[in-house]
C-alpha cells in the first residue's frame, strides 16, 4: 500500500493503517526524544503520547504542509521539548543546545545502551563535527536555520549548503 | 526549470527538516507533482533522516503499539463516522424544530390577541352604525308621519307674519279641527333668549279673546322646529308671543312676534 493511501485510511480513523504508520515511525520519534531528552523511559511514555496526539490530532495533518514524517517529527519534537522546559526550567535551552549525541558517541558503551551506537557510527562516518551538529539541530531539535547559525556560528547562508552535504554524506554511507 | 540546480540548493533538505515558510513548503509541493526527480529525491532525504533518527532510539518495547491501541479514542473499525455524525445533527433537528415550534405558537398566541381587540374595535364600530341607522330610521318615520298629519285634507293652514317685536320672523299652525290639534312650524322664528319661551294663543276676535295653548317647549332642541300643540278651541287667529319661562296668563303683546287669521 502507498503512502499516501495509507496516511489517508489513518486519516479516517483506521486503525490497521495507524498501526502500520507506528511501526515505520515509532523508533524514529522515540530517537527523536531521546536526543532531546535523554531519558530512554521516559521517551518512551512521551513517544506513546505523541501518537495519541497525531491520532486525536489526525484530520489536522494536510499534505500540503510538509511530509507526513515532517509533521509528526515535530510534533514530537515540540513534545519533547516541553518536558525538557518543564524539568530542567531556566537551562532548557543550554542542555538542549550542548547534548550532541554525535560528541558523545565514543564514550557510549555498546553494552550498556540500546542504542544502535555501531548503525550510528556507520551513518555518521566521515563527517564532520559541524555537520553531524547540524544535523542534530535541524532534524532532532527542530532548529530554524537562523537559530542553527547562531549556534554553529556560521553564516545562516551557508546552512542550506551545508545541510545538503551533510545528508549527501550520510547517504553516500548508506549505501555502503 | 534546472531541475539539477534546484535538487543541489539544498531547499528540499530543508523542506524534509520542516524549516521552510508555508508558501515555501507550497512551493516544493508543486514542483515535486510535477517532476518525479524532485519526488525521488524527497524521498531520499527522508529515508536518510528515517535511517539517523531510527538509529538514535534507544528500542522501542515491543507491544508498544498494543499499550498505544488502549489509550486511543474514536476507533470505530468499520463503517467510521457516518452514524457518529448523524446523531448529533437529527438532535440538533429535533430542538431546532422545537424551538420553531414554541416561537410558532407564541407568535400564533400574540397574532390571536391582536385580531380579538380588532375585533371587538370592529364590532363597537358595528354596533354604533347600528344605532345610527335606527335613529335614522326613527327620524324618517317621525318625519313621514308628520307628513301624514301635514297633508291631512282636513288641517288648515295659517301663515303667521311677523310683527314690530321682530318683523322678520314668521311661522306657519297646521290645524286639525276635528282631531283638535295643531301643529306649529316655528322654523321662521329666531332662538328665544335663556329664560323665555314662546307661548301660542288661539284668538277670538270679536271681542279679542287670547286663549293659552300651549308652549314650544325645547325649542333648541326639537331640530325640526315643529311642535304639537293640542287646541280645542274655534280659533279665528293665531298669535305667538315671548313670555317668561314657563309662560303666562296672558299675552305679553309688546312680545308678539308672529301673528296670522284663519281664512274661512
Amino acid at each position: 500500500m502507498n503512502l499516501d493511501t495509507l496516511i489517508h485510511k489513518f486519516q479516517k480513523k483506521d486503525v490497521a493503517a495507524f498501526e502500520q504508520l507506528h511501526s515505520m515511525y515509532a523508533e524514529n520519534i522515540l530517537g527523536v526524544i531521546n536526543t532531546i531528552i535523554q531519558n530512554p523511559e521516559r521517551s518512551e511514555e512521551i513517544c506513546q503520547d505523541v501518537f495519541v496526539k497525531i491520532w486525536d490530532k489526525a484530520s489536522n495533518y494536510n499534505p500540503s504542509k510538509g511530509r507526513f514524517f515532517t509533521w509528526i517529527l515535530n510534533i514530537a519534537r515540540n513534545a519533547a521539548i516541553d518536558e525538557l522546559r518543564s524539568k530542567s526550567h531556566k537551562n532548557w535551552k543550554k542542555n538542549l543546545a550542548t547534548n550532541y549525541f554525535v560528541g558523545n558517541l565514543e564514550e557510549h558503551d555498546d553494552m550498556d545502551s540500546k542504542m544502535d551506537v555501531i548503525g550510528l557510527r556507520k551513518l555518521l562516518k566521515g563527517l564532520k563535527e559541524k555537520c553531524t551538529e547540524l544535523i542534530e539541530l535541524l532534524y532532532f531539535k527542530g532548529y530554524t536555520q537562523k537559530e542553527a547559525a547562531e549556534q554553529l556560528n556560521i553564516p545562516i547562508g551557508t546552512i542550506k549548503t551545508r545541510n545538503r552535504s551533510c545528508i549527501s554524506q550520510i547517504r553516500e554511507n548508506m549505501k555502503v | 526549470m534546472d531541475i539539477e540546480k534546484y535538487i543541489a540548493s539544498g531547499v528540499l533538505e530543508q523542506y524534509v527538516a520542516g524549516t521552510l515558510s508555508e508558501r515555501e513548503n507550497l512551493e516544493v509541493q508543486k514542483n515535486a507533482m510535477a517532476y518525479p526527480e524532485i519526488q525521488e529525491e524527497i524521498a531520499s532525504i527522508e529515508q536518510a533522516v528515517l535511517k539517523i533518527t531510527k538509529a538514535a532510539s534507544p528500542g522501542l518495547s515491543p507491544h508498544s503499539f498494543d499499550a498505544l491501541k488502549k489509550e486511543l479514542g474514536g476507533v470505530i473499525p468499520f463503517e467510521p463516522d457516518t452514524k457518529k455524525k448523524q446523531m448529533p445533527w437529527f438532535n440538533y433537528l429535533g430542538w431546532a424544530a422545537s424551538l420553531l415550534f414554541a416561537v410558532g405558537l407564541l407568535w400564533m398566541y400574540v397574532k390571536n390577541d391582536q385580531l380579538k381587540s380588532q375585533f371587538e374595535v370592529v364590532s363597537e364600530e358595528k354596533d354604533a352604525l347600528q344605532d345610527q341607522i335606527l335613529e335614522i330610521r326613527n327620524n324618517v318615520t317621525l318625519t313621514e308621519a308628520l307628513l301624514n298629519e301635514l297633508r291631512n285634507q282636513n288641517v288648515a293652514v295659517v301663515s303667521l307674519a311677523g310683527q314690530t317685536a321682530s318683523p322678520n320672523a314668521y311661522a306657519k299652525a297646521y290645524w286639525n279641527k276635528e282631531e283638535g290639534k295643531v301643529f306649529i312650524d316655528a322654523q321662521g322664528l329666531p332662538t328665544p333668549p335663556t329664560g323665555y319661551d314662546y307661548q301660542v294663543w288661539s284668538l277670538k276676535l270679536n271681542p279679542l279673546t287670547p286663549t293659552s295653548i300651549g308652549l314650544l317647549e325645547d325649542f333648541t332642541e326639537n331640530e325640526k322646529r315643529v311642535f304639537e300643540l293640542a287646541n280645542p278651541n274655534g280659533s279665528e287667529a293665531f298669535g305667538i308671543t315671548l313670555e317668561p319661562e314657563g309662560g303666562s296668563e296672558s299675552p305679553t303683546l309688546e312680545q308678539l312676534y308672529t301673528l296670522g287669521a284663519v281664512g274661512p
